[in-house]
Formats: C-alpha cells, sequence, structure tokens
C-alpha cells in the first residue's frame, strides 16, 4: 500500500507549515514523505482496538500557578531579539488585506 | 411570491477572565500599559519557555460552567490549535478541543416572543493573542503582546435562536451572569466580551439547517443586531437568486453594515488540534465542584428578593437596580454608608439613569463612587442642601465625581434657613409683586406658589423651602 | 598530570582540596577546546571571556564557603538546545543563527549554582534532529576516535567534546537516543533520565513529551553526580515529576548480586553488528560472573517504536518549531511580499533539509482526516509499548543490550537515506515512548577501532538500579581514552 504524494498534498502541507519548496527540492519530499508514509503504516498491522491513546507518560494532573503577578516589565527582554522593530513592538509586514 | 425564511442563530462568545494575571505565567492583564510590557518569555513565544495553568482560570471557568447549568468535564485537557499570525507567538493557541471544561448547558431568555432556554454546546478555556496595530505611514503593522495570554473562555451556544432579539437577550443575560459571578466585566467596547455570529437560514418548516457563515469583528450589542439582519438579508438574497451559501468567515464593517469574506489562499483552516504535551490534564473531582458551587456569590433573582424584604424596596425599583450589576454594586455600597435605601434608590433610577442616557453611556461607564452618592442622598435629605442643589451639585459628582460636601461648603450652596435673611428676601419679593399679593388676597391659593419659586430664584435656589412658605404666609396675612 | 582527563568528581576535589584553582582548571577546557577545535567543530560557540569571568566568581564563592558541590569549579559544556542567559544559543540552525536567551534554562541554572563553569555551547544536530551531527548548519562534527566517521547525534558535539578532553563533561539533550547513540559512537558514558525528573524549562523543545537533558561524561559516577545536581521537581515545568529521591550517587555500589537483567532477544537480532553484539553479550557475562541473574527474552513491539516515534516526534516538532518565523528572534528574509511570504521565505531559508522534512511529515499526520489514523494510532502504539515494559519490569530490574546496532558510521554515509538512518535509533527510541531511564557506557572496541556502547533501561524512576550495574560493570574495565584526549 504505497502512498503517493501530489504536488497539491506538497503544496498544502506547505501552507500549514510555512514553508516553500524549491522545484528541485520537490520531487525529493515528495519521494521522503511517501516513503516514510509506507514506513509508519506498519503500524496498520498492530491490533490498537480498545487501546486509550496515551499522550502523557505518568498519571500527573492538576499543576496549577496561583493568580499573583510576579513578573515586572519584561519589554527590553521581549524585544532584544527582534529582527525588526517600531514603536516598542515588533514590525511585521502588514496583515490587513495579506 | 417570495418565500418565508427561518433564521437559525449560534454564538461563540469569548470573555476575558479577571484574573490578575495570564492563563500561563504571571505576567498582569492590567488593560493597557505601554507596549510589550506585560511580557515575558512565556506569553511571547520564547524557545524554551513553558506554561503553568493558573488556578484560578479554572475556577472562574466552572463558576461560568455551573451558573450556565452545564456538566463540568472532571478529566478535561488542553489542545494545541496551530495556525500562524503575528498576534500569536508561538503560531499555535492552546485552547481546548477534545475535553473542554464544561458542556451540555443552557440559559433561559425572554423576549416579546416569550421564554425559551438557549442550549450552551461547551464551555472552553484559552489563550488571548496580541494585538496588531496597523501603521498609518508604513506598509507595515506593529505586533502588541501584551494581551497574549489573557485567559479567555469560550461559551459556544447550540443553534438555538432565531432573530437579533434572542441574541441580544441571550448576550444581556449571559453577561449579567458573568458579571455577578465576577469572572469578567464582560465590556464589549474594551473587548472583555467577544461575540461571532454563526448563522443560516433556511426554509421555514425545513428540517436540515443551511450553510452557516460565521461573522467576526462585533464591537457592540447594536452591530451585533445589524450584523444579523444584514446577513440574514444577505442570504436569504443568494438563495432567492438561486446562488449558493458559501461556508465561510466574514467581517463585519459597521460603518458600511456590510461584511467581506475573510479567505485567503494561505489560511486553510485546518488547525491541526493535537494534545498539548507541555500541560497536564486537570481533573476535577466532586469536592472541588461542591467547593466552587458554595463560593457562587448571590444571583439576580435572589438579589432581587432580598432587596424587597431586607430593604423594603418595591419590586420594580429591585428589577431595575439588579439588572445590572454596576447598579446593585453601587447601591450595596451607598446604602452600606447612608443606610438610606429606597433614597439611593430613586438617586440611581432616576437621576443617575438620566444622566447615563443624556450622554450616551452604559452603567459600567459610571465612574463616581458609592461614597460621593452616599453623601449626597445625606446632604439632601438632611435638608443641608435643596433639592433643586442637589441635583445641580450630582451632576458634577456624575461627571467627574468631586465630592459633593466639600464642593457644597466651598461655593456656599448650603440651604439658608437665617430667618433674618429669608425675611428680608420675601419682603422684597412682595414689594416686587403687587399683583400676585393682590391674587393672593383674592383667594387664589396658586399665587403663593409663584412668590415662593420668585424668592427660591432670588435666594439661588438656596432657601430653606419649607420657612420660604411658612414666612410668605406670615407676611401675606399681615398686609 | 593533564586536567583534562580528569573526571569531574576527580577534578572536582582537586579544585576543592585547592591544588587545583577554577581558572587553571577552566583555562585547561578552553585551551584544550581552542586547540582541538578546527578539527573536531564540537561547539558552536566557545565563551572564553564568560568562563574566565565565572571562574573567579566560583573560585570566591568557594574561598567563601559558599558552595559544597562535587562539580564546583568544573569546566562543563552545554548543547546549543539549552538556553544561556546572554550567550548566543542557535540549536544549530541558520533560523536561531544571532539568537541571545534572556534567560537560563533551569539544568543549566542548577549546574552554575552547583558551581559549574559554562565553556561553551555544543554542535548538535539541527534542532536535535538527526543521528549523526551532521545537519548542524555549522558544520559536522568528527569524531575523536577516527576523524573520518561522525559522532552520532543529536548530542554529537557533547560527546566529543568530553571524549577529546575538551571539557570535562558535558549536557545533552536526547528525544531518541540523542545523548545515548553519540555517547556510544564516541566511547563515553551517557546518561537519559526517567521523563519529567530534570526540568525541561529552557531546553528548545523537539518533541514535548520525549524530550530529555542528560550528562554525558567519562563514567557513571560522574553522570550520577551531574543528574543529582540538574534533577529538580520545578513549578515552571509542568510535567515536572516530583521524586522522593533524587540522591542517585548513593547508588554507587559494586554490587549486582542477585540483580535480575533482562536482554531482549529482539535487539539481538537481524541487523546488529556481530562486533557489537559481541562485545555487549561479553559485558552481560561480566555482570553475571559479579552475581546478577542474566537471562535473554522477548521485549515485543521493538520494529513498531521507530514508526510510532516518527509521528509522535515529528507531529510535536511542527508544532514546536512554528514559532520561528522571522517575526520575534532569529532569521529573517531579506526580501519578501507581504505576511505569508516573510513566514515561507524565512522559513525555508532557515531551516534545514532534514528539519523541514519533519515539520511537513509532522503537519501532515496532523492534518484534517489524518490525525486518528496517524496520530492516534501511534499514540496507542506508544501505550502498548509502554506496557511491554511495564511486563519485563515486573521480572528484571535492568534490560541489556546494545545502544546502537552499530559503531560509528563514515561522514557523509547516512543522511542519503533517512529510513535507513532512522533505523540505527531502534534500540533507543522506545525508551523515550515509554519515558525510561536508560544509561549507556563503553564495552569496547569494534575491529576499526571504533567505541561500542552497551545500554541499560531501567523501569520509571529506577535510575539507581542502572546507575548500580553500570558501576558494577565499570570496574571491571579501565577508561579507554580518545586518540584526542592527548593523555
Amino acid at each position: 500500500m504505497a502512498n503517493i504524494i501530489s504536488d497539491d498534498t506538497i503544496e498544502y502541507v506547505g501552507i500549514l507549515a510555512k514553508l516553500e519548496l524549491k522545484e528541485e527540492e520537490k520531487a525529493r519530499a515528495k519521494k521522503d514523505m511517501s516513503e516514510m508514509l509506507d514506513y509508519i503504516d506498519k503500524l496498520n498491522e498492530l491490533d490498537t482496538d480498545g487501546v486509550e491513546p496515551m499522550s502523557h507518560i505518568f498519571p500527573v494532573s492538576n499543576v496549577f500557578r496561583e493568580d499573583i503577578v510576579t513578573n515586572t516589565d519584561g519589554s527590553k527582554d521581549t524585544l532584544l531579539n527582534a529582527p525588526k522593530q517600531k514603536d516598542g513592538g515588533f514590525m511585521v509586514p502588514k496583515t490587513i488585506g495579506s | 411570491m417570495s418565500k418565508i425564511y427561518e433564521t437559525v442563530i449560534g454564538l461563540e462568545v469569548h470573555v476575558e477572565l479577571a484574573t490578575k494575571t495570564k492563563i500561563f505565567c504571571s505576567c498582569s492583564t492590567a488593560f493597557g500599559g505601554a507596549p510589550n510590557t506585560h511580557t515575558c518569555p512565556v506569553c511571547t513565544g520564547m524557545p524554551g519557555a513553558l506554561p503553568v495553568l493558573n488556578r484560578q482560570v479554572v475556577e472562574y471557568a466552572m463558576a461560568v460552567g455551573i451558573a450556565t447549568n452545564c456538566k463540568i468535564t472532571q478529566y478535561c485537557k488542553f489542545d494545541r490549535k496551530n495556525y500562524f499570525y503575528p498576534d500569536n507567538p508561538q503560531n499555535y493557541q492552546i485552547s481546548q478541543l477534545y475535553l473542554p471544561i464544561c458542556r451540555d448547558g443552557g440559559i433561559e431568555i425572554e423576549t416579546a416572543a416569550g421564554k425559551k432556554t438557549v442550549g450552551i454546546h461547551e464551555i472552553h478555556m484559552e489563550e488571548d493573542a496580541g494585538k496588531l496595530v496597523h501603521d498609518e505611514w508604513e506598509d507595515v503593522s506593529i505586533v502588541d503582546y501584551n494581551r497574549s495570554g489573557v485567559p479567555l473562555i469560550e461559551i459556544v451556544s447550540e443553534p438555538d435562536m432565531r432573530s437579533a432579539e434572542e441574541v441580544i437577550a441571550y448576550l444581556e443575560k449571559l453577561r449579567l451572569i458573568i458579571q455577578y459571578l465576577g469572572a469578567s466585566d464582560c465590556k464589549l467596547n474594551e473587548g472583555s466580551m467577544r461575540a461571532d455570529v454563526n448563522l443560516s437560514v433556511r426554509e421555514a418548516g425545513a428540517k436540515e439547517f443551511g450553510t452557516r457563515t460565521e461573522m467576526k469583528n462585533l464591537n457592540s450589542f447594536k452591530a451585533i443586531a445589524r450584523a444579523v439582519e444584514g446577513e440574514r438579508a444577505r442570504q436569504i438574497e443568494l438563495l432567492e437568486e438561486g446562488k449558493k451559501i458559501i461556508q465561510e468567515t466574514r467581517r463585519w464593517d459597521d460603518n458600511k453594515e456590510t461584511s467581506h469574506t475573510m479567505r485567503s489562499k494561505e489560511d486553510a483552516k485546518d488547525y491541526r488540534y493535537f494534545p498539548e504535551p507541555d500541560l497536564v490534564p486537570v481533573v476535577i473531582n466532586d469536592e472541588w465542584i461542591a467547593e466552587v458551587r458554595s463560593r457562587q456569590p448571590e444571583m439576580r433573582q435572589e438579589k432581587m428578593a432580598r432587596y424587597q424584604t431586607q430593604y423594603g424596596l418595591p419590586a420594580y425599583d429591585a428589577g431595575i437596580l439588579t439588572g445590572d450589576k454596576t447598579f446593585a454594586d453601587l447601591f450595596e455600597a451607598a446604602v452600606e454608608i447612608c443606610g438610606k435605601p429606597k433614597k439611593v434608590s430613586n438617586w440611581i433610577m432616576v437621576e443617575t439613569i438620566r444622566l447615563l442616557k443624556e450622554n450616551g453611556m452604559s452603567p459600567d461607564q459610571i465612574q463616581f463612587s458609592p461614597e460621593n452618592l452616599a453623601k449626597i442622598v445625606r446632604l439632601s435629605d438632611e435638608g443641608t442642601v435643596t433639592n433643586t442643589v442637589a441635583k445641580e451639585v450630582f451632576e458634577l459628582v456624575f461627571l467627574k465625581d468631586i465630592d459633593p460636601e466639600a464642593y457644597i461648603k466651598e461655593h456656599g450652596l448650603s440651604t439658608v434657613s437665617d430667618e433674618g435673611a429669608l425675611r428680608a428676601a420675601v419682603e422684597q419679593v412682595i414689594r416686587e409683586n403687587p399683583q400676585s399679593v393682590e391674587d393672593y388676597h383674592n383667594g387664589k391659593e396658586k399665587a403663593i406658589g409663584f412668590l415662593v419659586g420668585q424668592t427660591m430664584r432670588a435666594m439661588k435656589g438656596k432657601a430653606n423651602p419649607a420657612m420660604v412658605n411658612q414666612l410668605l404666609r406670615e407676611l401675606l396675612q399681615a398686609i | 598530570m593533564n586536567l583534562m582527563s580528569m573526571t569531574a568528581i576527580e577534578l572536582g576535589s582537586k579544585i576543592k582540596k585547592r591544588e587545583v584553582s577554577v581558572t587553571e582548571a577552566v583555562t585547561a577546557a578552553l585551551d584544550a577546546a581552542e586547540r582541538k577545535e578546527p578539527q573536531l567543530n564540537s561547539f558552536v560557540t566557545i565563551d572564553r571571556e564568560g568562563a574566565l569571568k565565572h571562574a573567579q566568581d566560583v573560585q570566591k564563592r568557594l574561598d567563601e564557603g559558599q558552595i559544597d558541590s562535587p562539580l564546583a569549579g568544573v569546566p562543563v559544556a552545554v548543547k546549543d538546545n539549552l538556553c544561556t542567559e546572554g550567550l548566543l544559543t542557535t540549536c544549530s540552525s541558520k533560523i536561531l543563527y544571532n539568537f541571545i536567551p534572556t534567560y537560563t534554562a533551569q539544568a543549566v541554572l542548577q549546574l552554575q549554582q552547583a558551581g559549574a563553569v559554562v565553556i561553551g555551547k555544543t554542535n548538535m544536530d539541527e534542532f536535535a534532529m538527526g543521528s549523526t551531527t551532521e545537519t548542524s548548519a555549522f558544520g559536522e562534527t568528527k569524531n575523536p576516535w577516527n576523524l573520518s566517521h561522525v559522532p552520532g547525534g543529536s548530542s554529537g558535539g557533547s560527546c566529543a567534546a568530553v571524549a577529546a578532553g575538551e571539557c570535562t563533561y558535558a549536557l545533552g539533550s536526547d528525544t531518541g537516543g540523542s545523548i545515548r547513540q553519540p555517547s556510544s559512537f564516541c566511547g563515553v558514558t551517557g546518561f537519559k533520565p526517567t521523563y519529567g525528573t530534570v526540568s525541561r524549562y529552557g531546553l528548545i523543545a523537539y518533541g514535548s513529551s520525549l524530550d530529555a537533558i542528560g550528562p554525558v561524561a567519562k563514567d557513571i559516577s560522574d553522570c550520577a553526580a551531574i543528574l543529582e545536581a540538574i534533577a529538580s521537581y520545578d513549578i515552571k515545568d509542568s510535567t515536572s515529576v516530583r521524586r522522593e529521591d533524587y540522591k542517585f550517587t548513593s547508588a554507587l555500589i559494586d554490587d549486582v548480586k542477585g540483580m535480575k537483567i533482562g536482554i531482549p532477544r529482539d535487539y539481538l537480532g537481524e541487523g546488529l553488528d556481530d562486533d557489537v553484539k559481541n562485545a555487549v553479550l561479553k559485558a552481560a557475562k561480566r555482570l553475571k560472573e559479579k552475581g546478577a541473574v542474566v537471562e535473554e527474552f522477548d521485549l515485543s513491539l521493538v520494529e513498531y517504536a521507530i514508526p510510532a516515534y516518527y509521528v509522535v516526534a515529528c507531529a510535536e516538532a511542527s508544532s514546536n518549531l512554528a514559532r520561528f518565523d522571522g517575526v520575534k528572534y532569529g532569521y529573517r528574509t531579506k526580501e519578501y511580499e507581504g505576511l505569508h511570504n516573510m513566514y515561507k521565505r524565512s522559513r525555508s531559508e532557515g531551516f534545514g533539509a532534514e528539519v523541514k522534512r519533519r515539520i511537513m511529515l509532522g503537519s501532515f499526520v496532523l492534518s484534517s482526516g489524518y490525525y486518528d489514523a496517524y496520530y492516534l494510532k501511534a499514540l496507542r502504539t506508544k501505550a502498548l509499548i509502554k506496557q511491554a515494559f511495564d511486563r519485563a519490569f515486573e521480572k528484571y530490574d535492568v534490560i541489556l543490550g546494545p545502544t546502537a546496532p552499530a559503531t560509528a558510521p563514515k561522514l557523509g554515509e547516512s543522511l542519503s537515506d533517512p529510513i535507513k538512518m532512522y533505523l540505527g535509533d531502534i534500540y533507543t527510541i522506545s525508551v523515550n515512548l515509554a519515558g525510561l531511564p536508560a544509561a549507556t557506557l563503553p564495552c569496547g572496541k569494534d575491529r576499526a577501532g571504533l567505541p561500542i556502547g552497551l545500554q541499560l533501561i531501567g523501569d520509571c524512576f529506577q535510575e539507581k538500579k542502572i546507575i548500580r550495574a553500570a558501576y558494577a560493570f565499570e570496574q571491571t574495565r579501565n577508561y579507554e581514552y580518545s586518540p584526542f584526549a592527548e593523555v
């Protein structure tokens, strides 16, 4: 049961993941992804009916903070690595109409 | 002949919770503040930072769930909703999809059409996004993460509403409940309460729902009502033209009273939800639910009853005062100080509501303190100032929250009860109005009212009305 | 004696006795690193100035009696995915080429509180995705045993630096074997603790449910002492586990009498290099001679761990790495038209091929219509794998096997066939899925003279059993220095 990855799929995943592949990268990506999915399909050999999906290993629950303000003005640290900034904020291409 | 259509509406209401800190970090949620001052590595998506849940968020969400008759999910979890946008620093939002904290509730609303229950499908906890400011000069936007990570609950209704009137009734009821709980101030204009409207139309009597759209950017009840009407009309027009309705998100422009689609090629609406690995599940046992339930504050019905029994207020007063949490809080605080419930009630129901209307304000914008309201009530009740003066001074209390006692003292507005001064004023009024004096002597009782008015005017409203009345009669008798 | 040939405990003891000053120890490491770096490339950043300043500070605290840790004054190298305040932290990626964290990872902070001196940040596979350290944007690291071979990965820089004597010990991170496999390839000892034992706060996440921070050192005694310093219950990491006992060094006992050790037959089958197999079985024999009860058993499900791992790890990574978008930090492309084009170009230019491959796979398996078939299926498989280990630990104190099926491959051999590369992690990956602790220690060399690693796996929270078995085994052999160690 081979997985065939189409150009549309690569483009769709590119939109989801915000990645844009060059033409020459696309062929490789399609091949890699279909091989990986074929490999992952091995899981279908396993009968997992009735098995609860396990996201956390340990039954740890209810880890909370109390509602107390302890952080002070963080703007300097927040902006320290900003590629572009203006008026105390991060500058990005205009988001209206994009 | 055109067909008859039914509108089917469901709401997604986002409410910012009144916690002191954000949902996953110890930054302040205070409104305003210079850009990015209320931020830290967690709420700005710095590499390596991890979220830790604010217990108060869970308790507020439970309180709202209990008050809206929901079932509390005793094993609930957070999920990641993945999408790229600059106001979302991690490019995923921590939210709840699979196991939201509350489910299957509902509240009763009342409109001209009668009473009905609007179902609540679920309530989930999530984090708010930052703010984007669009630069006027350059083709750029500026990102401020002060609001990023402010806790929200999203209350998702069932598609149970059929008109704008029902939508507003539902929102008002929901807002009142949440305000009573103290879980949020629910200010639509500041964005602490936001509603997205899911709307479809179908031919009356049809069993299946039509294709729905989601309307965003609704900043007032009026805008919501207009958007409901506008979208209903747009969808019916499309159907009448034999066109299809596209399932999409639309943005309402309240100035133009139209909406436009928010679809774009780069916006796949495929959020790839999966369980948040950085947070552990929230397990809510019966004891915790009971504890939150026992701490629920007095809700409107109980408060209304208490105002009638404890304060002896008429049902009408109790209804108006409890119809808005701000009124109720103001009332109780002022009564606590001055101990005159009916008088305080009158000042709220008459003068305050009049001034709100005149200034185009809503009750949550009231700025004066209960202390100053209580002072006005006392000063007017004791006769320190006349009713006229009290009303004038209260306007200033309403607008600027001045201390009325100090103001009255400073401007010499106390009632004049000095007999000598009053007698002189009355004598002058009698001298200047011989016609009215004659009328009085000819049996026209009404003439005395005019003379009282003239005296009050001469005394700039400060004269003790009872004494003026008495002196006038005495001096008129003597003529 | 060469300061860089000592273990952390030995060097720490000399510093404590004032036989060596902190500055001398740190300078020895910095000099060694700077001398060897042109050939090895274990480091992304060496912080001579910061380290020397820190050394003085630690010496002062020592002199004033403020610290009493066996690690005080000992130079350490830290993997470049652990945030260090004011010190470049890149994850060996172009997308973070200029990123200066404003805070220090909890594990590193605890080491510094114990008086450790960070001399620099070590090279790694980009965002810890890889098994060779060849996916680094800053060039591959070379194996100190043979420069034409890879050091393994993803913590290849940390392991090579320890093996070459560029630092006394190092911190690494392990998501699917990233501490154990390169430690094995470089002939050093590495330890991946139980999930949640060391705070992940400040570790730049790859697969959040699998990531663990751990030590890389010359022997298990060092590893136990380092683990003791970095382990903690941290309120900043909600998945951190509060443990009753953090006294790992108390298990450094040369006694395995009656200890039940199981060897999974599944770990000795097809694909396992003969030299590796022989060395591992010989190690098992040594432990048996010391009184351990050693037997083979069937663990099962081993072949399903890799596909389940890639679904879970890539899905989490696709989300964890979404934040690298050119808005808040790191690389932003020079030319772009509009927001989404800026995102796409910054990410496409900033991430390397392997990272993009995993982000795309992860995005795909979570996308609409595939979540149940891939993601939930993988989480169900994970539950079964955990159950298989639970059954094994009902019978055995420790599971013993090879760390990797073969010794370090040659540079450039692995990346062309991803699945083949992923298969190299077959013995390490299931440990992360089940959250277990595991150690690797050198147990010999193959015919080409490359080190072989012995893996010891314990049940959750049973680090001490591993430490005890490892310590007993270490007593049967001497530490072998790599040719680069200049002993």
